[in-house]
This record gives C-alpha cells, structure tokens and sequence, in this order.
C-alpha cells in the first residue's frame, strides 16, 4: 500500500516509521523542515535510506499534495495540529483525489463525532485520554 | 434578519457594526482575548468569546436559528470549516465564506461552499473595470441561481453599435439591463440605440459569454479573435 501522511508530529512520524517497518510504501508532507528528525529519530539508517519520502509543503496547497504523491495514495493519514486543517485536507483527499481510505485526527470529540456521522474516519485523541482516565478512575 | 459572524477583524467587526445599524440582530464570535474585550466595550452582548469552529461555541451564538451565518477569520480552513458546519450541521440556508488566499477558492468549491469571497478577486475585478479591454467584467456570479451579470464595451465597429436593443441579435436567456454613457448609466427600451463606447450591463445565463462578445467586439470576433 502507499501511504500518505500529513502531518509529522508524535503521532504521524510514529505511524510513519511503523507502516514502512511493515513494507508499506510511505510519504510524509510537512510543513517544517525540521520534523524530518522525527522521522529519523532512534533509526540506523536515515528516513530516505530506509526507502521513505518526505516533502515539505503546506498540507493545503495543492501542488505540495501532489508532490508528497496524494494521487498514487491508497491511505491517506491527516495528522496536522490543526483539526481545521485535517477536516478540511481529508476531504479534499476523498472528493478530489478519491483515496480509498481517508483517516483524519481530530483533537475535539464534538466535531470527530459529528464528521465522523458523515462518513469520515475520524480518530480523536481526547475521547481515547477521556477512556483511559475514566478506567483508571474506575468509574464506569 | 439573525446574522452570526464568525471572527472579528476588521471585515467582522464592521460587518457587525452596519449590520447592526441597519436593524439586524448580530452575534460575533472572536476567539482572541483580548481583541474581544476591545470589541466588547463598543458591541457589548452582540460579541462573544470562543472560538467559532467549535459546536458548543456556535451553539451558544445561536446558530441553530441563524438565517445567515458569515465566516471572515484570517484561516481559510476555519471559514470553510465553520460554513460547512452552519450548512450541514444546522441546517442555515445562506452562507458566506471569506478566502484569503484566492489559491484557495478550489477547495470551498469542492466542498459547496457559496458564495467564497476573496478580497484579492475583487480587486483584480476592478482593475479589469478600471482598465478596460475588449474583455468582458464579470460584475457578479450567483453560481447557484444560474446567473451572471456582466460588462462589456461596444468597440468601433461591433456588430451592435449603431443598433437600437431590439435589433441587436443576442442569444436566448441574455437581456441588457443598463448602459452607461458619458459616466451615467440609464436603463435602455427596446429603441434605445447603443453607440460605440457605451458600456453594456447584461443579465445572462452562464456559458453565453461569448456569443455575447461577438456582438461588442471590434470585428465580431471574441477576445480571443
């Protein structure tokens, strides 16, 4: 599978570095130069050797989109820290570019449940901490 | 009329003020402190803190009764975001949504969003206004309602100088609405005659533009002829 990820922070480096550890082609875009060290972060060989690629783009222009590769995309992984951002380039990626499967994080569980109902993948941090606390409260 | 405004910068804060004078019940979001302190001592309740991408902020603005909601924020994906929101979530029937960047207008048109308006269009539109050339103006463009108002100067020689409005053969769903001459602009009758010079104003559905220029144009030909 190719996989693009926007966004590379903890999370979108992380999940970056653990889908090409599984064979898959990976893309990153970034905005920031400087978030390519996530990327290489605790690895013998550096991202690119590894077989990664990254682009430093902004997540909402288009030709940064295609550079990072979003037409050959099978996966497509917002994880900006902008739920704006996300919400907006995830669904560019499923009208526009029709990638088959469009992940979006989106920090506000109000807006995750509500895009979530129309038809978004939506993955949402708060509601995942909000879980584990209520568990390690022990209340129901 | 109820008008929620989503940010308040110079374009929010005003459109509140004038919306407000002309009788209408505002509410203006701001997500920043200390700008909607400033704002509140003018505006008092018609100003709200929090951030308007947010539901329970929205919905304490009242949008769920908004006939217009209006999202002009300096972040384009937040007044997409906002107006895709009003739309789909509550249901608001008229929108509008600020672009900064004009690069961005593609994506409120994928997504719906109508009418985008973006400052650097409109100034681009006026320049085209101010420096005529044997192009057309787009003066307006109401995607939804299938209409188009336009501009057009009669060159020396176009098929249509000299002719009065009846006898100028324009396509089917196109009417010229005023002309302007000599800086005033009056609305023709049908024997009004159309002089070279004269700035025509029409009314068309879209896709008749240039079956309309070949009319005003030098030798019948279009701009690109």
């Amino acid at each position: 599978m190719f996989v693009l990820i926007v966004g590379a922070g903890r999370v979108g480096s992380t999940i970056a570095r653990l889908a090409l550890a599984a064979g898959h082609e990976v893309s990153v875009l970034d905005e920031d130069p400087l978030s390519h060290e996530r990327l290489d972060e605790g690895q013998t060989t550096s991202w690119e050797d590894a077989g990664g690629r990254f682009t430093v783009g902004h997540a909402i222009e288009i030709e940064a989109l295609e550079e990072a590769g979003i037409n050959e995309a099978d996966v497509f992984i917002a994880s900006t820290n902008g739920d704006n951002t996300n919400l907006v380039i995830a669904q560019i990626a499923q009208r526009k570019f029709e990638v088959d499967r469009v992940i979006v994080r989106v920090m506000d569980p109000a807006r995750a449940s509500w895009y979530s109902h129309q038809g978004l993948h939506t993955i949402c941090p708060t509601s995942a901490a909000i879980a584990e606390f209520k568990t390690a409260l022990e209340i129901a | 009329m109820y008008v929620v405004i989503a940010g308040a910068g110079k374009v929010g804060w005003n459109l509140a003020r004038e919306l407000i004078g002309k009788g209408h019940e505002v509410t203006l979001l701001e997500n920043n402190r200390r700008r909607y302190l400033t704002i509140e001592e003018e505006l008092e309740h018609a100003v709200q803190y929090g951030d308007a991408s947010e539901l329970w902020v929205l919905e304490r603005g009242g949008i769920q009764r908004a006939d217009l909601v209006i999202a002009v924020t300096g972040d384009d994906e937040d007044n997409l975001l906002i107006c895709q929101i009003a739309r789909e979530k509550y249901l608001c029937e008229r929108i509008i949504a600020r672009v900064n960047n004009p690069r961005n207008l593609q994506w409120f048109k994928l997504l719906g969003i109508q009418p985008a308006v973006s400052a650097t269009d409109l100034i681009l539109r006026l320049i085209e206004h101010e420096v005529p050339s044997y192009g057309l103006v787009h003066l307006l463009d109401l995607p939804a309602e299938q209409l188009e108002i336009i501009e057009v100067e009669v060159a020396a020689g176009a098929p249509a100088a000299g002719k009065s409005v009846e006898q100028i053969d324009l396509p089917e769903g196109s009417l010229i609405i005023s002309v302007l001459r000599g800086g005033k602009g009056f609305v023709p009758k049908a024997d009004t005659v159309v002089e070279a010079g004269d700035e025509v104003l029409l009314v068309l559905d879209p896709g008749l533009e240039e079956a309309i220029t070949k009319q005003f144009a030098p030798d019948g030909l279009g701009p690109s002829g």
